[in-house]
């Protein structure tokens, strides 16, 4: 009954899963939601620019995500602006600026709906490839830079005063989300990146006792989000990203009526 | 000089500029292994800017800020909000910085009193409870120098100086040297060794006996506030109880504390001038409750 292609969006799916889950943690933590949203959003200039260079678009994308975060960074220092409006300003003008470049380019037959939205008979087997290596790779360095990162989310003076060069990791990690976007892209499309990154978090954060402990729930939250929106998506032809974000509203629902019935059992807190 | 053991931190001139002004300008601090070094001062005198530059976490724009080689540092910072969506145990927090054994952080805890606070959720403790968690952590590493900003607030009065008094046992247990920041001005600890008043610049320096009689001290904090610094050097040979009452080092209580009634030492009463003339511990308490 499964087609290829099916089997093929649900390995890649939930590889981008293991990882935007973990990773989400950190945006969650650090309410750096609108942060992972101007990245993702930046990423259709990056698609633009890959068509206009003829250039690979998942490096494109990565390339542009990398600008992005250390303009921001750089901003950020600045601080003319408040951060909220900064993010606001960069994130709306990097999608408009794509859709307008994009519209230009007549000659290139793109569609537009699978890079908003996902696409999961987009998926080719390079494209696994292209996500087990990525992801992979950028758990590899999150494990790395675990310590310092997680210190620096607690208190950033209290981890430079011990030690723990707080702003090497920080900037670690935005190139770490750079490369998620560049990899969650074509799953879930650059509109709901943020949605994989955060709602999975926000589910585990109900049964973890410990963040480490959390990282790895988020990370389960969110293959069974792509799992569940897949199907969804096969069973009544809707787009994948949507699908697969509803479905991880769906278990961050339940995860709520879960905390009620433990409160309505009057357990110790 | 060379036999002189080497400054765990040393400022020189240090000074700190944002947009054209001066935060704090001229400060020449030093550290020592098993010495307390309290900083006060007025609000925005520059205390928690002089112990960021001595930690290294903002660089001097002015001057220097030289640490030893390999220090470790152990830093209860003023502010530390954990955010509700992370979940971090008393435990967990322990480890933020520094991988610990079981026996070590059962040891930080219980020295800090906070055993039983172990599992519990960070973000669920009180304000004395954190400050005991914040100060465990710090220990638990067994730091060579100790950064207290504001270490007790948010604590009561007679848990203030047990805290004080687990400071200067810490400092007594790990030989390490602490460099403290006390917004209370009336409460300097007796353990301090040299006290250094800032507001903007060095005004005085030197142990809290001479800090309070100090011109500098008086014309910036009031003859009250001199009275008070010179009125907690009794603390270390009477406890105030929350009932009021006062507990003496020899063990008995009275209701009140006064110089003549025996119990304390005497070489305060001997070369202590201005300690007579401005009373005794219980009006230091009502200028406590006046100050605030």
């Amino acid at each position: 009954m499964l087609n290829d292609f099916f089997i093929r969006a649900l390995v890649a799916g939930a590889g981008v899963a293991l990882v935007t889950g973990p990773l989400g943690c950190f945006i969650v933590w650090r309410r750096m939601a609108y942060f992972g949203d101007t990245l993702s959003h930046a990423a259709l200039l990056g698609v633009a620019l890959a068509f206009l260079l003829e250039v690979d678009v998942t490096l494109a994308v990565f390339a542009v995500s990398v600008v992005i975060a250390l303009l921001l960074l750089a901003l950020q220092r600045r601080a003319s602006l408040s951060a909220d409006s900064l993010l606001g300003l960069l994130s709306h003008s990097a999608l408009a600026l794509g859709l307008v470049a994009l519209a230009f380019m007549t000659w290139v037959r793109i569609d537009l709906m699978g890079l908003l939205f996902g696409d999961i008979l987009a998926v080719s087997k390079t494209d696994i490839a292209v996500v087990y290596a990525g992801g992979g790779l950028v758990l590899a360095v999150l494990a790395f830079i675990w310590k310092p990162l997680f210190a620096a989310t607690v208190n950033p003076e209290l981890a430079a005063a011990e030690g723990m060069r707080p702003a090497r990791a920080n900037l670690i990690f935005m190139l770490l989300l750079a490369v998620v976007v560049a990899i969650a892209m074509k799953i879930v499309g650059v509109l709901l990146i943020t949605a994989l990154l955060i709602i999975p978090a926000a589910t585990a954060r109900r049964f973890a006792a410990g963040p480490e402990h959390m990282a790895v729930f988020a990370a389960v939250a969110g293959v069974l989000a792509v799992v569940a929106g897949l199907f969804a998506s096969l069973e009544w032809d809707t787009p994948s990203g949507p699908s697969i974000v509803v479905a991880a509203l769906a278990f961050f629902i339940v995860s709520l009526l879960h905390l009620g019935d433990r409160r309505k059992a009057g357990g110790p807190s | 000089m060379l036999q002189s053991p080497q400054p765990l931190v040393r400022l020189e001139k240090a000074g700190i500029s944002r947009s054209g002004r001066w935060l704090v300008r001229d400060i020449d601090l030093e550290v020592r292994s098993g010495e307390i070094v309290t900083l006060i001062g007025p609000n925005g005198s520059g205390k928690s800017t002089t112990a960021r530059m001595a930690l290294g976490v903002i660089a001097p724009s002015e001057g220097r800020a030289t640490r030893r080689d390999g220090l470790r540092v152990g830093y209860v910072p003023q502010k530390v909000a954990i955010d509700w969506t992370l979940p971090l145990t008393v435990d967990r927090f322990l480890t933020l910085t520094n991988p610990l054994s079981r026996a070590e952080k059962d040891e930080a805890l219980a020295a800090t009193g906070i055993s039983h606070l172990a599992a519990a959720e960070v973000r669920n403790l009180s304000g004395g409870e954190f400050q005991r968690a914040l100060l465990a952590r710090a220990i638990a590493r067994r730091p060579d120098l100790l950064v207290l900003d504001e270490p007790v607030q948010g604590v009561d009065f007679s848990g203030e100086i047990a805290l004080y008094e687990l400071v200067s046992a810490i400092r007594d247990r790990l030989h390490c040297g602490i460099l403290m920041i006390s917004h209370d001005l009336h409460v300097v600890m007796a353990a301090t060794d040299r006290v250094l008043c800032l507001n903007g610049h060095v005004c005085c320096h030197g142990t809290p006996q001479v800090v309070a009689e100090s011109e500098e001290y008086r014309s910036l904090f009031g003859s009250r506030g001199a009275a008070q610094l010179a009125v907690y050097q009794h603390h270390h040979d009477h406890t105030h109880l929350p009932d009021g009452r006062v507990r003496h080092a020899d063990g008995t209580v009275t209701a009140h504390c006064f110089p003549g009634d025996g119990h304390h030492h005497h070489h305060y009463h001997d070369d202590d001038d201005h300690h007579d003339h401005h009373g005794d511990a219980p009006e230091a308490g009502e200028g406590k409750a006046d100050a605030e």
